[in-house]
């Protein structure tokens, strides 16, 4: 699923999600969460809460272990 | 809010350098595997580095793992001999940057003595090592990093052996690059794996990561959550500590940093040298 926001956009590849909540625990700006909302393995994905208050800083990104979670701003992808 | 169908595979920034049909890989949900190689990974891509020069060697375990999912050279080498066949590989080929992804077990128990002749013949490599303090793939034995009083398989009352302090014992044999870092440490670890791939010598980067399968599970953190919040809450950075000082205790605090970033030697010996 791809989030667009004001700065960024950020994307999300379900199937791929294992649902470990890392991205959210690190977020610097708290604004992801897992949802109720399964992939075809049962893994619970995550979503975007407020997407115009990411930074593009990329954590989620890094701390992802699946590469199931990226950002993409003008500046390229994280 | 605007939302748009599928985020297409292929379009993560590591994918690249990712076999992605082999992708979602085998790592439980909550294992640190994946972030570290994506780190590796993202240092590779940032220090520009030749990828038709650059292999991965892995030894057995599920670290060893990673060898497979990479799109570089890899090699996926028997247990324990990732070291000895890293030194073979840049011996016979010096142009190559040898980079050696294994676990605990693999470099320090059934490999141990093969990380302190690397270290001390200061190889030119770089070595990622994957402390989970337990043998993952084969159901969560102890290890000889298992900390004192550690709960696994095989020890279900507490670890009565002392652990190795892997940059105590690898600083001691000689390594020229030693630092360590948690799974709750993402940046630092990324300018540490691109400062140990510039190294000329023998770098060792250990990396404690959470196994929640069966490390945490049995030590009360029953979630990579669990294990990655105590790295983040119980880490100290000390950099240039004293090695005998930082070993790690079952729920004490871990000493993370550079340690040591010195200068000597090392072979295969860059050309001009030694006659050549
Ligand atoms: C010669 C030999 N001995 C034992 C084994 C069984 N074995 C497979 S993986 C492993 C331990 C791996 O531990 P570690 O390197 O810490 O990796 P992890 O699975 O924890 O990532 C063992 C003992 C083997 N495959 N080959
Ligand atoms: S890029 Fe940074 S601010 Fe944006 S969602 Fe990811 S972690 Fe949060
Ligand atoms: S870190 Fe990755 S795998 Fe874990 S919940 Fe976030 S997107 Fe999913
Ligand atoms: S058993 Fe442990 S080390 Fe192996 S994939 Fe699962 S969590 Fe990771």
């Amino acid at each position: 699923m791809t989030t667009r926001a004001k700065q960024s956009q950020i994307h999300v590849i379900d199937e791929r999600c294992k649902g470990c909540s890392f991205c959210v625990e690190f977020c610097p700006q708290h604004i992801l969460y897992q949802t109720n909302e399964t992939n075809a393995k049962g893994y619970q994905v995550v979503r975007v809460s407020e997407p115009d208050k990411c930074t593009g800083c990329g954590m989620c990104s890094r701390v992802c272990p699946e590469f199931a979670i990226y950002v993409e701003t003008p500046d390229g992808k994280q | 809010m605007k939302t748009t169908a599928i985020a297409r595979i292929g379009a993560h920034p590591l994918d690249e350098y990712l076999r992605t049909d082999r992708l979602p890989h085998i790592w439980c949900p909550g294992c640190g595997l994946g972030m570290i190689l994506g780190t590796v990974l993202r240092a590779i891509d940032k220090s520009r580095l030749d990828i038709d020069r650059t292999t991965i060697v892995s030894g057995i375990g599920c670290t060893g793992r990673a060898a497979g999912y990479v799109k570089l050279d890899s090699f996926h080498v028997t247990h324990g001999r990732a070291l000895p066949f890293a030194t073979g590989l840049k011996l016979a080929n010096p142009n190559l940057k040898v980079v050696v992804f294994s676990g605990d077990g693999d470099l320090a128990a059934i490999g141990g003595n093969h990380l302190i002749h690397a270290a001390r013949r200061n190889i030119d490599m770089t070595v990622i090592c994957v402390n989970n303090f337990i043998y993952g793939m084969t159901g969560g034995q102890l290890g000889p990093t298992t900390p004192e009083m550690g709960r696994t398989t095989t020890s279900r009352k507490g670890n009565t052996e002392k652990p190795f302090n892997i940059p105590y014992l690898v600083g001691a044999a000689g390594a020229t690059y030693v630092a360590r870092w948690t799974t709750a440490h993402v940046r630092q670890m990324e300018r540490t794996f691109i400062e140990a791939l510039q190294k000329k010598g023998f770098s060792l980067v250990e990396v404690i990561s959470p196994c929640p399968t069966y490390y945490g599970r049995m030590n009360e953190q029953a979630t990579g959550l669990d294990q990655m919040r105590y790295y983040r809450y119980n880490s100290v950075v000390k950099h240039f500590a004293n090695l005998a000082d930082v070993d790690i205790s079952l729920d004490g605090q871990i000493i993370v940093g550079k340690f040591i970033d010195i200068d000597r030697p090392y072979l295969p010996a860059p050309k001009g040298e030694n006659g050549k």
